[in-house]
């Protein structure tokens, strides 16, 4: 499914904290780019305060996290934390990589809106991405 | 937040609100005239293109610009363009990862943006954000395009100061390329000068002769030539001189503001060309026809309604 011109969503996809696990953030990446999405990457070892910065800058319509180290619990705790800190928590927040699932629910309800884990089709993410995208893109009015 | 707000806010150098300012302008050129319009006009602002081959630098160089001129307090915004995919007509944006470590600075913006399928390596809102960053109140304005040689002499027409990327060893590629892109340059880059320093001169030989024999440079500029590594920090201030020379130049024999006309230049023409593709898909969209079929069904209702209110008379 193609997106047309008006609707045309940017997503942010960013690697936090110390982690070089990249395989993922970047098929993740192609496959939104392929399903007509404009994806801006952070590349690896990004703080919170990056990833809001650059979020708040490039105006992205998802933002989508891929953590694989571990420290999931704290980086996105604080991640949610700037977003609301900036006034940028109208932007849908995902989550993607080796998180255990008793985590799972602590961190949505952090206000993150989905956890993928590994193994996840890549359609099923390209979907709630976009479903995401354009629900929020309809509240914003233009 | 509405709209008087967002202008509010981003003149006092909110970073929320300029992003999402600079949205109204990628939605759609009535958008961008509209922004464009709201802020005060400014001078001074220096506009630096820099183009060149693919995979050159481009990128890494900027980020060591950046890093200087917010050092010395210059308020600095990058408009990265990259190229959208014909196919899926999505995009990988990947200049900013070369300079996502100046995301925190509250001296550097960095926006992406993609062509969308406009040819020439320029898009339209990347175009209008250049003056709508120079309003905000930006002293350097960095735009990188996308390195396709020929086309990419539009860049000429929007910068202030033109900075063309190379690498050493091309050879006779070089030649190529000189019909295009490498014509344009008010300053040349060899970068990655810790590859190839044997291959770096011969590069800087050729270019040198270029431009004793006239071929390369413009109404009273002599070309500079710098060799850089944009990884190994070398040669970055020199490149900054260059720069900064030519900013006096074009400041001193009054050409600064051609930069800005040729800018509205080419947004009307980047408007006309946007308004058609926008129409041909909505055409598209609605009728199911392809592109072909979408334009010759486009030209049937421009006609039908040019024959209509020349002949209905509804004043
Ligand atoms: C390949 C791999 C590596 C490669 C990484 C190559 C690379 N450049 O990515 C190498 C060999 C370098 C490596 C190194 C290490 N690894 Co490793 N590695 C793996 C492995 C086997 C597979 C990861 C992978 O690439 N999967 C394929 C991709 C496509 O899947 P994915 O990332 O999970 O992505 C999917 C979803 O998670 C989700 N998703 C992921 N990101 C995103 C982002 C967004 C926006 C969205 C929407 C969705 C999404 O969608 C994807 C598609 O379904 C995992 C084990 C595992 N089962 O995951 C261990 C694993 C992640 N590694 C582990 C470890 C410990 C390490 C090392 C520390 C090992 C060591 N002791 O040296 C180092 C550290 C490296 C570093 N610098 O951080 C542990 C992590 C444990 C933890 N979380 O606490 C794991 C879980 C193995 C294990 N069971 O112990 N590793
Ligand atoms: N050895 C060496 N590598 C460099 C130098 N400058 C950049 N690179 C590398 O060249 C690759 C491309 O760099 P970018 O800065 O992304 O180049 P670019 O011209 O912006 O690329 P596009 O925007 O894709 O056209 C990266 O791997 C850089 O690390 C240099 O001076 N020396
Ligand atoms: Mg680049």
């Amino acid at each position: 499914m193609t997106i047309t011109e008006t609707e045309r969503i940017k997503v942010l996809v960013a690697k936090l904290g110390l982690d070089g696990h990249d395989r993922g953030a970047k098929v993740v990446a192609r496959a939104l780019r392929d399903a007509g999405f404009e994806v801006i990457y952070t590349g690896i070892r990004q703080t919170p305060e990056q990833v809001v910065e650059a979020a708040i800058q490039e105006d992205v319509d998802v933002i989508g996290v891929s953590i694989l180290s571990g420290a999931h619990m704290t980086l996105m705790k604080r991640l949610m934390e700037l977003l609301r800190e900036y006034g940028a928590d109208d932007i849908p927040v995902f989550l993607g990589g080796t998180i255990p699932v008793p985590d799972i629910e602590p961190i949505k309800r952090m206000g993150v809106r989905e956890v993928f884990l590994p193994g996840t089709s890549l359609r099923e993410i390209v979907e709630m991405i976009r479903q995401a995208g354009l629900e929020r893109r309809k509240r914003r009015g233009w | 937040m509405d709209y008087s707000r967002l202008i509010e806010k981003a003149l006092k150098g909110d970073r929320l609100a300029t992003g999402r300012l600079l949205s109204i302008v990628e939605r759609d050129p009535r958008g961008a005239s509209m922004v464009l319009e709201s802020l005060p006009e400014r001078e001074g602002y220096h506009v630096i293109g820099v183009t060149g081959i693919a995979g050159s630098g481009k990128s890494t160089l900027l980020s060591r610009l950046l890093t200087h001129y917010a050092d010395k307090g210059y308020r600095c915004a990058v408009v990265a363009i990259d190229p959208s995919s014909a196919y899926s007509r999505g995009a990988l944006l990947g200049d900013r990862i070369r300079m996502q470590m100046h995301a925190t600075n509250p001296n550097i913006f960095i926006r992406s943006v993609s062509t969308r399928g406009l040819k020439g390596g320029l898009s339209f809102a990347g175009v209008a954000m250049i003056d709508v960053f120079g309003r905000l109140g930006y002293d350097k304005v960095f735009i990188e395009s996308i390195g396709v040689g020929q086309a990419d002499v539009d860049i000429m027409r929007i910068a202030d100061t033109i900075v063309v990327v190379t690498v050493p060893g091309l050879g006779d590629d070089i030649q190529a390329l000189k019909a295009g892109v490498m014509e344009i340059g008010d300053i040349y880059v060899i970068n990655k000068v810790d590859k190839d320093r044997e291959g770096a001169n011969k590069t800087m030989e050729y270019l040198l002769f270029a431009i004793e024999a006239g071929e390369l440079g413009h109404r009273g500029w002599r070309p500079r030539i710098v060799k850089t590594s944009a990884v190994l920090d070398e040669g970055i201030d020199e490149l900054i001189d260059a720069i900064e020379e030519h900013y006096r130049f074009i400041l001193g024999t009054g050409r600064y503001g051609s930069g800005r006309e040729r800018r509205r230049e080419i947004l009307v023409r980047l408007l006309a060309e946007k308004m058609l593709i926008d129409a041909l898909e909505s055409i598209e969209i609605e009728t199911g026809k392809d592109l072909y079929e979408g334009a010759l069904e486009l030209l049937r209702r421009v006609t039908a309604r040019y024959v209509d209110t020349t002949g209905g008379g509804e004043a």
